[in-house]
């Protein structure tokens, strides 16, 4: 039996079908994963993510130990509740875990990181700051359960369950902003308008305590619940990387279509990783990229499928899908692949049994 | 719990035999087997006039999650497919007893004595866990 989340007894009367995800037992689906899809793109679904790990940083050097610790530049965090996705790489440029940081005010940034790499993320958190000599509270909120609301509706059902006062400015936040709120019992939330759908919505990070009582309203408020299955669809559909697919330990961001998240500028910004990321690119790049695929033929492209890139000095090179799923709402499969850099995008690959054009 | 119907026959790879009253049978898949599967998105079917081996794959059902073999529960000829399930495959999860069947064959003499009773299915599902 795996870990449960604070939700866990919500599922089973929901008659979910539950599966192992990084330790987890997690729903899958509650009935049809294309059918919550479909709810996600059309209305409103939520997700239960509290498997995933909140970490608080506080302290006064937190904003210098996460300019150093992270790819990305948390100096582009200026306004309180301003979220930045970045990845947490190791020495030699390997991706240890993605994840979102939000400047919750001075002194004080929040962490999302991935269920599976929790505790070694949390560990490789600990021992920079320690190597680092920085006096900082690195703190694991496993009081605090996430539900995720996605869809074009999610924001006002969640809106409508917050004190009328609350209402407002939570509907006003700018995508990829959090803010703390009051609840209607009186604990304090943090609502941020990010997600991983594609969809616009709210991530809701409250006491575990109150989770199902939220998970009621929202249910009661027409939401549907949606498992897993349902939220690799959507992130595939929105083009997201999924940690452990589609880049890890072995992998850097650069081959992992992330180069846009890794912050080279400043340049006198010294992160982990850097120094490896700096080789790479002085020798012209990585010699293979993420790109998007879409199956002409019908079928479905499925995880560690070989693709074959014709054409590449005459030579075939071999590639290899990361990410593969039926997309409900394209009603064919898509998926990313890694492939050698001098294959063209627009091109057409073959693979064992299946055509499969590429998409930028 | 899965659905078994007690005037169908079964074949332990979970398929399921309709006999038709013109001495022929109709194939699906099962309950148990659709809900294992998860949403379908894609049925490959035999051609019509293709000879089947009992035990042998004979068509692809392809779900979110996996692809999957359906092993002929008979040996015989194939008569006709359920054409609605190239644009419909969601049919088999929908309604696996009905509108979900998915091919009709000629049996060959003797080559259904093998399959299973409603009730023998049942004891497997239970066997499995399921």
């Amino acid at each position: 039996m795996g870990r449960r989340t604070p939700l866990y007894q919500q599922h089973f009367a929901l008659g979910a079908r539950t599966v192992d995800f990084g330790g987890w037992d997690m729903p899958v689906h509650y009935g049809s994963q294309i059918e919550e899809h479909h709810r996600v793109r059309r209305d409103a679904g939520m997700f239960d993510v509290s498997h995933m790990c909140v970490i608080d940083v506080h302290g006064k050097s937190a904003r210098a130990f996460l300019a150093r610790l992270l790819a990305n530049d948390v100096g582009k965090l200026r306004q309180a509740g301003k979220a930045l996705y970045s990845c947490l790489l190791d020495e030699s440029g390997g991706v240890i875990d993605d994840l979102i940081v939000y400047l919750m005010h001075d002194h004080f940034f929040r962490i999302v990181v991935n269920a599976g790499t929790r505790d070694g993320d949390l560990a490789w958190m600990r021992a920079r700051a320690s190597e680092w000599d920085l006096a900082l509270d690195i703190l694991e909120r496993s009081d605090l359960a996430m539900i995720a609301v996605q869809g074009p509706e999610a924001r006002a059902k969640v809106a409508a369950l917050l004190p009328e006062v609350e209402r407002s400015s939570v509907l006003a936040q700018e995508a990829f902003f959090g803010r703390e709120c009051a609840s209607t019992s009186g604990s304090r939330w943090f609502v941020a308008r990010t997600g991983y759908t594609g969809e616009d919505g709210f991530e809701v990070m409250l006491p575990d305590r109150e989770a199902a009582d939220l998970w009621q309203a929202l249910l009661a408020a027409g939401v549907a619940p949606c498992g897993l299955g349902a939220r690799d669809t959507l992130r595939l559909e929105a083009g997201m990387n999924l940690y452990g697919n589609d880049m890890d330990r072995t992998r850097n961001p650069l081959e992992s279509g992330l180069a846009w998240t890794v912050a080279f500028e400043p340049a006198e910004r010294d992160f982990v990783g850097r120094g490896a990321l700096e080789n790479i690119r002085k020798q012209g790049g990585p010699p293979l990229k993420l790109v998007g695929l879409v199956l002409e033929d019908r079928g479905v492209l499925r995880s560690h499928q070989k693709v074959v890139v014709p054409g590449v000095d005459a030579v075939q090179v071999g590639g290899e899908v990361t990410s593969g799923t039926f997309s409900p709402t394209l009603e064919r499969s898509i998926g990313f692949a890694r492939v050698p850099r001098a294959a063209s995008t627009s091109q057409t690959f073959a693979s064992p049994c299946r055509q499969a054009a590429v998409r930028a | 719990m899965s659905q078994v119907p007690a005037d169908l026959r079964y074949a332990k790879s979970h398929e399921w035999v309709r006999n038709l009253p013109d001495g022929s049978v109709e194939i699906g898949i099962t309950d148990h087997a659709q809900h294992a599967l998860g949403d379908l998105v894609f049925v490959e079917l035999p051609e019509v006039g293709r000879a089947l081996e009992a035990g042998a794959a004979c068509a692809v059902v392809e779900s979110v999650k996996a692809a999957s073999d359906v092993y002929s529960p008979v040996s015989g000829t194939v008569l006709a497919v359920n054409e609605a399930l190239a644009g419909t495959p969601e049919l088999i999860n929908q309604e696996c007893y009905g509108r979900g069947w998915m091919m009709r064959v000629q049996p060959a003499a003797g080559s259904a004595a093998e399959l299973l009773g409603a009730d023998a299915y049942t004891a497997e599902l239970a066997a499995i866990g399921g």
